[in-house]
């Protein structure tokens, strides 16, 4: 064994079209500082051509590689292998719950992004509003339109997590309904709010803050469903108002 | 398959692949995209992501400097969608930093590249964690893009003109018809584990870094150098602007902000195999000692991501950085007598629009086909459209 490295072995969900699915053991020499993504990706390239999973920039930018790891939802490339398990110890992998599993590890996104697409979810935002209302702003503002990529990377990691995504697959979900919610804040659009404002949109949310606990990437989609339920009764409140008049 | 119009195979969704298929469709044509994995799985996703203003070209290599700053500005109009543009600086923090103040100068010139010298001071206060010790600050006008959503992008604006993806498909072989000209290719669908063949009029290998392994199959001859380099991402935006280090390029001398990250890079060496490129600690903290050497606040923050990567660079044998980073298009019957075969690769993903548009021009041409580019002005699909469902394409 290289000095410093570890014995580890990954348990990986394995399915092939039809077939009833299984778990796979590899046995893995790792340096425990590599990222949970590099170890799948050695099977793949040295142990079985056969493993299908997604991945893209390996540093927390595109959202294709959550995956559940030990049970719990983790962007699978920034999650040092030293950080869930020891040396000698099993790195359970499995794809995301609440979608459905295309082969292995993949599992299909076309439900969930069509939903960012119809919460308007934006994914260049300016910098100055970029960050939660509740967050020290990140930088002096010099007064020029900077523009910078979005928090949310689409993982659908919250939607994994969610206990209520698991009973009603036609809940819209806290990705998309924390997109509504930025989007809104940003442009204005009352249309977004009627979009949510129903049993499947913000209502559905039992607010067990799983969502927040799994997002890789500081979006707080709990606190986003709160506040835009604010927005919702704000408006519903203001229309009521203008018909009275 | 019932088709009338000429069907292309593309082998690879990188870049290349996807931006090649969104021009092929929109110019009429029947087209598959094969890749053995997701959509830029391979380089692409793992790129650095700066949106080249071609600066860093503009004195060594001018031809890609030139290319750069043309597919810069289009693609600030047609893939706004997934790029933060808030220019960037070139700075000088040494002697030899400041004797590459004039050629840099003429150079950026030279490619119609606009620069605008900025007085350190000030620019300390556009960016308040550069380095206090710059001598120098030019801006540029530098972006950084999603790579994923990049790709997805050309990828959903293909499938709007009818092309159609086949992610988790590895290419096996190629189908000829035993007189030296490619009909198709064997694949491999990795999701179901079947084995199928696919005829086309023509194939295109897009394959990157690993377009000669692919040719090897039919014993052709071009050759490819992988040249990896590496990445580090930390867990603080520290500036808006990217940081470019002002001398010839190097290792680790651009600092790029994106989310709330910064990531530095990178290296350049030359490697055979790169299904799998092992993170090399060194070089990993030679990129921390070359990230603070721009802005010194990195050494407050935390790594949050290391990544290897290899460019697919044209030819074999000088050291990586003297290749010329533009790209290049071959016809399989100029180089070894095989019809039916094109090989695009090398190039930058800032240029890959253009790679697209030369290549589409030698299938069109190959095919007898008239269709011109029209891929510049009107701006892709939403990335999101990728997934839409659709009766063939899914
Ligand atoms: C370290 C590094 C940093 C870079 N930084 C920048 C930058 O900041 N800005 C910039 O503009 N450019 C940058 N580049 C260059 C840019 O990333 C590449 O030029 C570009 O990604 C290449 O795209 P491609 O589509 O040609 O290749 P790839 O993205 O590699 O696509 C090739 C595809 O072929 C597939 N494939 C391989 N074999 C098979 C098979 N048998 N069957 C089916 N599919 C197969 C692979 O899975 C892969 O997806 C960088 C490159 C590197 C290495
Ligand atoms: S809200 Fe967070 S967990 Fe959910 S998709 Fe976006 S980044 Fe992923
Ligand atoms: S591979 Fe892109 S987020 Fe992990």
């Amino acid at each position: 064994m290289t000095e410093g490295h570890w014995h580890v072995t990954f348990c990986i969900y394995r399915k092939k079209g039809d077939q009833p699915p299984f778990y796979q053991d590899f046995p893995l020499e790792v340096d425990p500082d590599e990222y949970v993504l590099d170890g799948i990706e050695r099977i793949w390239a040295f142990h079985d051509r056969s493993l299908t999973f997604r991945h893209a920039c390996h540093h927390s930018t595109c959202g294709a590689c959550g995956m559940l790891v030990n049970g719990v939802e983790k962007l699978t490339c920034i999650t040092p292998i030293r950080a869930v398990t020891k040396n000698g110890g099993t790195i359970r992998v499995e794809p995301l719950r609440n979608f459905p599993v295309l082969s292995d590890l993949v599992v299909d996104m076309a439900e969930f992004y069509l939903r960012m697409e119809q919460a308007h979810a934006l994914q260049v935002v300016p910098v100055a509003q970029s960050t939660l209302p509740y967050e020290p702003p990140p930088f002096p503002d010099d007064g020029l339109p900077h523009q910078r990529l979005n928090d949310c990377i689409e993982c659908g990691m919250c939607v994994s997590a969610c206990p209520i995504a698991l009973t009603a697959s036609s809940y819209q979900g806290p990705a998309a309904l924390a997109a509504t919610q930025q989007t809104y804040s940003l442009t204005g659009e009352k249309s977004l709010l009627s979009l949510v404002d129903c049993a499947d949109g913000v209502w559905r949310c039992h607010s067990g803050f799983e969502c927040t606990a799994v997002c890789p990437s500081n979006v707080d989609p709990a606190w986003r469903i709160m506040e835009l339920r604010r927005q919702v009764i704000r408006h519903r409140i203001q229309r009521i108002f203008h018909q009275d008049r | 398959m019932t088709q009338t119009k000429a069907h292309v195979i593309i082998i690879g969704a990188g870049f290349t692949g996807c931006a090649l298929a969104y021009d092929l469709a929109r110019r009429g044509l029947a087209v598959t995209v094969v890749d053995r994995g997701e959509i830029a799985s391979g380089t692409s996703g793992r790129t650095h992501g700066l949106l080249h203003s071609g600066a860093r070209y503009c004195v060594n290599d001018q031809e890609s400097a030139i290319e750069c700053i043309h597919e810069n500005i289009i693609l600030r109009k047609i893939a706004h969608q997934c790029i933060e543009y808030n220019g960037g600086f070139f700075v000088a923090l040494n002697e030899q930093d400041l004797a590459y103040q004039a050629r840099f100068e003429i150079g950026a010139q030279q490619c119609g590249i606009e620069i605008d010298a900025i007085h350190p001071q000030k620019a300390r206060q556009l960016e308040p964690n550069l380095n206090p010790a710059v001598l120098a600050v030019y801006h540029v006008p530098d972006g950084v893009f999603d790579p994923l959503r990049l790709a997805l992008a050309f990828a959903a604006s293909a499938r709007f003109f009818g092309a159609e993806f086949l992610p988790y498909h590895e290419m096996e072989n190629f189908l000829t018809n035993g007189q030296g000209t490619v009909t198709g290719i064997k694949l491999w669908n990795r999701l179901t584990n079947a084995h199928s063949e696919l005829k086309a009029d023509l194939v295109v290998n897009a394959t990157g870094a690993w377009a000669g392994m692919i040719l090897k199959k039919i014993g052709a001859s071009v050759v490819v150098t992988p040249t990896p380099g590496i990445m580090v991402a930390y867990n603080r935006r520290l500036i808006n602007r990217v940081i470019n280090r002002l001398n010839e390029p190097g290792d680790g001398d651009i600092l790029i902000p994106q989310r709330r990250m910064v990531v530095i890079g990178t290296t350049s060496y030359e490697a055979e195999e790169v299904d799998y490129i092992p993170v090399e600690k060194e070089q990993a903290i030679q990129m921390d000692r070359d990230a603070i050497s721009l802005v010194p606040g990195v050494a407050t923050c935390n790594r949050r991501g290391v990544y290897m990567s290899a460019r697919p660079l044209i030819g074999k044998g000088e050291a990586g950085r003297s290749l010329a980073r533009t790209f290049k298009c071959f016809d399989h019957r100029e180089t070894d007598g095989i019809e039916g075969l094109v090989t695009i690769t090398g190039g930058k993903a800032t240029t890959c629009r253009l790679m697209a548009e030369k290549t589409a021009d030698l299938v069109c041409q190959k095919l007898g086909l008239t269709a011109t580019c029209e891929t510049a002005c009107e701006p892709l699909r939403s990335y999101r459209e990728y997934y839409r469902p659709s009766g063939v394409n899914r």
